[in-house]
């Protein structure tokens, strides 16, 4: 990668390792090593099991890793978690039910203290950011799923983190809200110039968004390889059908039945 | 919050249905106790007649409202309510307070937890004569004490699952704010709690009307509920006892409605939750 760029997060020979020393002992990665330039939108995918997810949250400090150097901004992920620089959406919204829309996405910036009247106008921003402008007022309760995805986004934007950390964020939605979401995300991505880490087992999903995809294989985690994705953004409905997004599709699906063959292979020898 | 209430229940009709069959079912088992009790032939003093029940009921009223008269019966309503209130009060207060501390340090709420959920099995109305020695037997405290000591270990059990059952997903996400522990606690262990902490007080609700007047039973003032069942049903005057066996049935549903509505107004997110789920 070029040197005239921002490094946002840097890699250097991470392993992870679950209850070491017992006999449930688990190697969740091993011998991580990646950098991500700011602003760059990296799709995490692996089958299950491959440490996609623990490496999101080593860099999110949700994690700490066993061993190796993991850097965010030049700082230790603890440093960063408390300089509010993530931003974090899950599977699951996890909206607080007693919130209304807008204080759901004030949540944070109650948090950290900012005054009512900023509170207000940034979430309403962010709200019509995601085109829910409109539902400041309702209740978590009183949306769909793909709308509360996109109020659990909203949140985590309004304080304006340098990093979004998304864990498969669409992946409990159907196929059409799920291409929607995904357009919507790309133009957020687009509009705001964050560095996204998008954790996913959809290949169709992380070869659209992504500029760069980190397949990766299980038992004992491991990257297998980062594939680039010049495909020109902006991306559209008429991208899935592109030559070149379709031949991506399938380089990444040979790579993932290798890294899952190789995790298979790896399970025979240890029997 | 407009939206919350807009469900089976909102026209006048809509909410007569709904509530309808409750009612032909109370207006029927009234009835049907009448008819057996005139068929069967049976002597007041074993059961009497709801008409029998209802006359000696504007009976009291009559007393109640006319100058210079007693009702001992409203009196006794009215101290009954106050013992059955000031217990749950303190009770109901107490467990959060004790929850809200002992959740602070998980260590203490993990060692805690077994001794309250094997106080919640107790028979607390045992201690009933005890109270009666510590406080005065005609101390309404004597009966509050019971009442408060009954309602206090449910409430305390409830506010503390309620405090630490938190989603980790939401847990993480005020990791992630780096939000200090007052705010976890106010923003997201608190409001959590709130549904667990009013199933307790609903269950409490009931409770302390039950545990005031069983209280009484042991003994206190003429003028309270228990005292007056017990003293008219020696007497044989059935008609009476079953008054205020009705006084305190209405006290403690009202009780209940209460707290139920103001679990309404302060979650309206819950309570259509259960609606719709």
């Amino acid at each position: 990668m070029a040197d005239s760029r921002d490094i946002a997060i840097s890699a250097q020979d991470i392993n992870k390792i679950f209850n070491p020393g017992s006999d449930e002992e688990v190697v969740a990665l091993q011998d991580i090593n990646l950098e991500i330039e700011a602003g760059e939108f990296i799709s995490l995918i692996g089958p299950s099991g491959c440490g996609k997810s623990t490496l999101m949250r080593l860099i999110g400090d949700l994690l700490q890793p066993s061993s190796g150097e993991l850097l965010v901004n030049g700082k230790s992920p603890r440093q960063s978690r408390l300089d509010r620089d993530y931003g974090m959406v899950f599977q699951a919204a996890t909206l607080y039910e007693w919130r209304s829309v807008t204080k759901n996405v004030q949540l944070p910036l109650e948090v950290m203290g900012y005054a009512g009247d900023e509170r207000q106008q940034r979430a309403q921003a962010m709200l019509d950011m995601v085109e829910l402008g409109a539902f400041a007022k309702h209740f978590p309760w009183q949306l769909s799923g793909g709308m509360q995805q996109r109020v659990s986004i909203a949140r985590a934007l309004a304080f304006d983190p340098s990093v979004l950390l998304m864990d498969e964020p669409f992946g409990a939605l159907d196929e059409f809200t799920r291409e929607r979401m995904n357009l919507q995300l790309l133009k957020i991505w687009n509009q705001t110039g964050k560095t996204i880490i998008f954790v996913t087992h959809s290949i169709s999903e992380a070869v659209f968004l992504s500029n760069r995809i980190v397949v990766m294989s299980p038992r004992p985690g491991r990257i297998t390889e980062i594939v680039d994705n010049t495909l020109p953004y902006p991306r559209d409905f008429n991208t899935r059908s592109d030559p070149a997004y379709i031949q991506l599709v399938a380089r990444v699906r040979d790579l993932l039945r290798d890294a899952i063959g190789s995790g298979a292979a790896n399970d025979g020898e240890a029997e | 919050m407009a939206q919350a209430g807009a469900s089976a229940a909102a026209s006048p009709r809509g909410r007569l249905g709904y509530y309808f069959p409750t009612l032909a079912i109370a207006v029927g088992v009234i009835l049907a106790w009448e008819i057996l009790v005139l068929a069967f032939d049976i002597q007041q003093f074993l059961l009497p007649k709801p008409s029998a029940i209802f006359s000696e009921f504007m009976h009291q009223v009559s007393l109640w409202l006319a100058p210079g008269e007693r009702s001992i019966l409203f009196e006794s309503s009215g101290a009954t309510f106050w013992e059955a209130f000031g217990g749950f009060i303190i009770g109901c207060g107490g467990g959060v307070l004790v929850a809200l501390i002992t959740s602070r340090w998980t260590i203490v709420s993990e060692a805690t937890m077994p001794f309250a959920i094997a106080a919640n099995s107790v028979p607390i109305i045992a201690f009933a004569p005890i109270m009666n020695n510590w406080f005065g037997i005609t101390n309404p405290a004597s009966k509050m004490a019971i009442v408060a000591i009954i309602v206090f270990f449910p409430t305390m059990i409830n506010t503390v699952r309620g405090l630490t059952l938190v989603d980790a997903s939401q847990l993480e996400l005020m990791r992630s704010y780096a939000a200090a522990p007052r705010d976890i606690l106010l923003k997201l262990r608190i409001p959590n709690a709130l549904p667990y902490m009013f199933s307790a007080f609903r269950v409490a609700s009931a409770l302390s009307l039950i545990g005031a007047v069983v209280a009484e039973f042991f003994g206190g003032p003429r003028a309270t509920l228990g005292v007056y069942i017990t003293q008219e049903a020696s007497a044989f005057d059935f008609a009476k006892a079953w008054t205020a066996i009705m006084m305190a049935s209405i006290i403690g549903i009202s009780f209940y409605l209460v707290v139920l509505y103001v679990e309404r107004r302060l979650m309206p997110w819950h309570a259509s939750l259960r609606d719709s789920g």
